[in-house]
């Protein structure tokens, strides 16, 4: 070739030229937001992390390892102890995570189908269903849990119907388990999780599995070998956008639980909350969260792009 | 077609309807082809006349409202599409995106139970067949058009099925390669000697690959011959028009002579006409002569051909042809299509008399 040679980077993004000058400037608008309202207030906490407390909330301005001490470490009562473990919120942040696990997985087993189900509706029916999917949602999620919570008391409309047709002789008790709050994160989030599949399934050109059946497979093979690897982002997606929020939830936990299935989010609640609080503490196991889904998100992100690199 | 191997597809009065009574369609009415083993059959006819419904109902996608499929002796229509020993290449390819080519091409292969080794050497020589060996590891999306497309043909082949269908499966690509494909399909298709049925709305695609071509239109079979006698006796109207170009005049039978018909054209120029039958004296038809076997001479320099006269009207270029446009002298317009290489159109100037020489057994009376 004559021409001279095109720097490196010409290459790898065709648009390139669209991000110098002017385009950064446009730009500048979304790395406003972006920067006050996303990168401040994650670094404002990190930087509270790793100051002292001050009693009824609040920092001082000195600097200290103390938070995370105490969230690893057990001193004794007085700290002068030699340093063991502190099991308490390791073993909440590990119930968390199964939480938020179990929650992902209910809403991806009732959520696949029903996404499914809608997306091959007549367009006029998908709409309506939408709608009646997102409802709910207009509805305050605080209010929406507790309303939760009276149709699954002892004396709420659950049990009654349930001993009033016999099937039970005393009522279930459920408000305070593991299950309740499950209740409560797969009904927060559920849309969460129907949502991408749906816009995933939607866009699914079902030829291709006119083609797997006209290739010999049976239903339950091209269900399993195209349609789900090939509507895969939006299963993706909807894990993720079920799992993060459930793993920082504190409203269904703290109505709809009880001691035994706190959970990080009201952990971190309580730090910032009147006067019983502690903002080093609450900042430390927020960074901490913080970091265990961004390690979460780059393996999914690292996965992606080998599978594409494995496209090449 | 030889009688002593079974048909390898028999589809008796096949009927189709879509959805339910308040607003049902029928997509078939009464459609039967046979179609013999190896042979290349083409289904044509314009948009919506139920090719690619008859198709699906063959593959398995599409149930029968009424009638039978069989295929080579045994009746199918009541098996699911992956229980049919018959594969399909979709019009828009239908590839698994997720998968590689050599993947794609395996996956009947593994279906039928084959072992990856064994799957993955088939589909590597079919993919060889098509030419696309060495793009074995791409993904689909990485692939022209045309290539697509053969990896379409390579899947639907590896599993060796009884009966090959496609549905139009060269509409998406460009003239050239079009061309070039349907050489390398009907060589395939000789090669592996499986029987193929093509889907096209496009005749000239018909004519060049097909052994026989069912004519479709409304849901109805019209005729089913090959090529030619598609071509040179069109059995109706339909047939005569849609396939080629034609020029139709009404006209009356006059007399009967065997099995040609005299009928008047023009300013009462008889003319004789071949017909396929049952027509009487008084009956009225219509006579469809192809515009390259008319020829124009000179007024009064040839005495044997018909007296039918007109007038030049316009001269279109057409590249290979020049086509002529006579009105004739009762009013009615007729195309003639004269080779460049004769230049004897050009002998005539827009405006000028002409006599309407018309070939031998070129106008055929239709019935309809
Ligand atoms: N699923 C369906 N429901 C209702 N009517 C249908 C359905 N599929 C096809 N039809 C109707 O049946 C008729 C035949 O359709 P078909 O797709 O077989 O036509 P085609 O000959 O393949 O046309 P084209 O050349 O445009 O592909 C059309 O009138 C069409 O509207
Ligand atoms: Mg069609």
């Amino acid at each position: 070739m004559s021409a001279p040679i095109a720097p490196l980077n010409a290459k790898k993004n065709p648009n390139a030229g669209v991000f110098d000058g002017i385009g950064l400037w446009l730009l500048s608008p979304s790395w406003i937001v972006i920067g006050v309202f996303l990168l401040l207030p994650v670094f404002m906490m990190l930087i509270f992390s790793f100051l002292t407390k001050e009693f009824r909330g609040g920092v001082i301005w000195e600097p200290t390892l103390a938070a995370y001490d105490q969230f690893l470490f057990d001193r004794g009562l007085f700290g002068d102890e030699p340093p063991t473990i502190e099991w308490t919120y390791i073993t909440i942040f590990a119930r968390s995570i199964w939480q938020a696990a179990l929650a992902t997985l209910f809403c991806l087993i009732i959520g696949f189908p029903t996404a499914y189900y809608i997306a091959t509706r007549s367009a006029r029916s998908r709409s309506v269903w939408l709608f009646l999917i997102t409802i709910p949602y207009w509805v305050n999620l605080l209010i929406r849990t507790v309303s939760m919570k009276f149709l699954i008391r002892d004396t709420g409309p659950l049990n009654q119907f349930l001993m009033s047709t016999g099937v039970i002789d005393s009522p279930i008790h459920i408000v305070n388990t593991n299950f309740a709050v499950q209740l409560g994160l797969f009904y927060s989030y559920l849309p969460f999780m129907v949502l991408p599949i749906y816009a995933a399934v939607e866009r699914y050109n079902f030829a291709l599995s006119e083609a797997a059946w006209d290739l010999y497979a049976d239903r339950w093979t091209t269900l399993r070998k195209i349609l789900i690897p090939v509507v895969k982002p939006g299963i993706i997606a909807g894990c993720i956008l079920v799992f993060v929020p459930s793993l920082g939830a504190f409203l269904a936990p703290d109505l709809l639980g009880g001691a035994k299935t706190f959970m990080i989010g009201s952990l971190i609640e309580e730090q910032f909350k009147g006067n019983a609080g502690n903002w080093p503490f609450g900042a430390a196991a927020s960074m901490i969260l913080l970091s265990m889904v961004l390690i979460v998100l780059m393996f999914y992100a690292r996965q992606q792009t080998r599978a594409q690199a494995g496209a090449r | 077609m030889t009688d002593s191997s079974p048909l390898a597809l028999e589809v008796s009065h096949a009927v189709k309807i879509y959805g339910a009574l308040p607003n049902a369609v029928k997509a078939l009415n009464d459609v039967s082809i046979d179609v013999a083993n190896n042979e290349f059959f083409t289904l044509l006819g314009p948009s919506g006349c139920g090719k690619t419904t008859l198709l699906r109902m063959i593959a398995g996608f599409e149930t029968i409202t009424e009638g039978s499929i069989r295929l080579f002796g045994e009746n199918i229509e009541n098996l699911p599409a992956n229980k049919r020993p018959v594969n399909t290449v979709f019009q828009q390819y239908a590839l698994f995106p997720h998968m590689t080519v050599l993947q794609n091409v395996a996956f009947g292969l593994t279906m039928l139970g084959k072992s990856d080794r064994e799957a993955n050497g088939i589909a590597t020589r079919m993919l060889d067949m098509v030419q696309l060996g060495e793009f074995s590891n791409r993904k689909p999306t990485q692939l022209s058009g045309g290539q697509q497309q053969r990896v379409a043909l390579a899947r639907a082949l590896a599993p060796s099925p009884k009966l090959l269908l496609l549905d139009e499966p060269l509409s998406a690509l460009d003239l050239k390669l079009r061309h070039a494909m349907r050489v390398e399909l009907k060589q395939i298709q000789e090669e592996l000697g499986i029987t193929f049925i093509f889907v096209t709305h496009d005749q000239e695609e018909a004519l060049t690959m097909s052994d026989r071509i069912a004519v479709m239109s409304n849901g109805e079979l019209q005729q089913i011959g090959t090529g030619r006698e598609i071509y040179e006796e069109p059995k109706n109207k339909f047939v005569a028009d849609f396939i080629g170009e034609t020029n139709l005049l009404t006209t009356q039978v006059e007399s009967i002579q065997g099995a040609n018909a005299v009928c008047v054209v023009g300013n009462h120029t008889p003319l004789e006409c071949a017909s396929a039958g049952g027509i009487s004296i008084g009956d009225t038809g219509i006579i469809s002569i192809r515009p390259e076997r008319i020829t124009l001479t000179k007024p009064g320099s040839d005495a044997t051909g018909s007296n039918l006269t007109g007038t030049v009207k316009r001269f279109i270029y057409l590249g290979t042809d020049t086509q002529c446009m006579v009105e004739l002298d009762d009013g009615t317009e007729i195309h003639v299509r004269v080779q460049n290489a004769h230049d004897s159109a050009t002998d005539f100037d827009v405006g000028e008399r002409a006599s309407i020489k018309i070939d031998q057994g070129a106008a055929r009376l239709l019935v309809n």
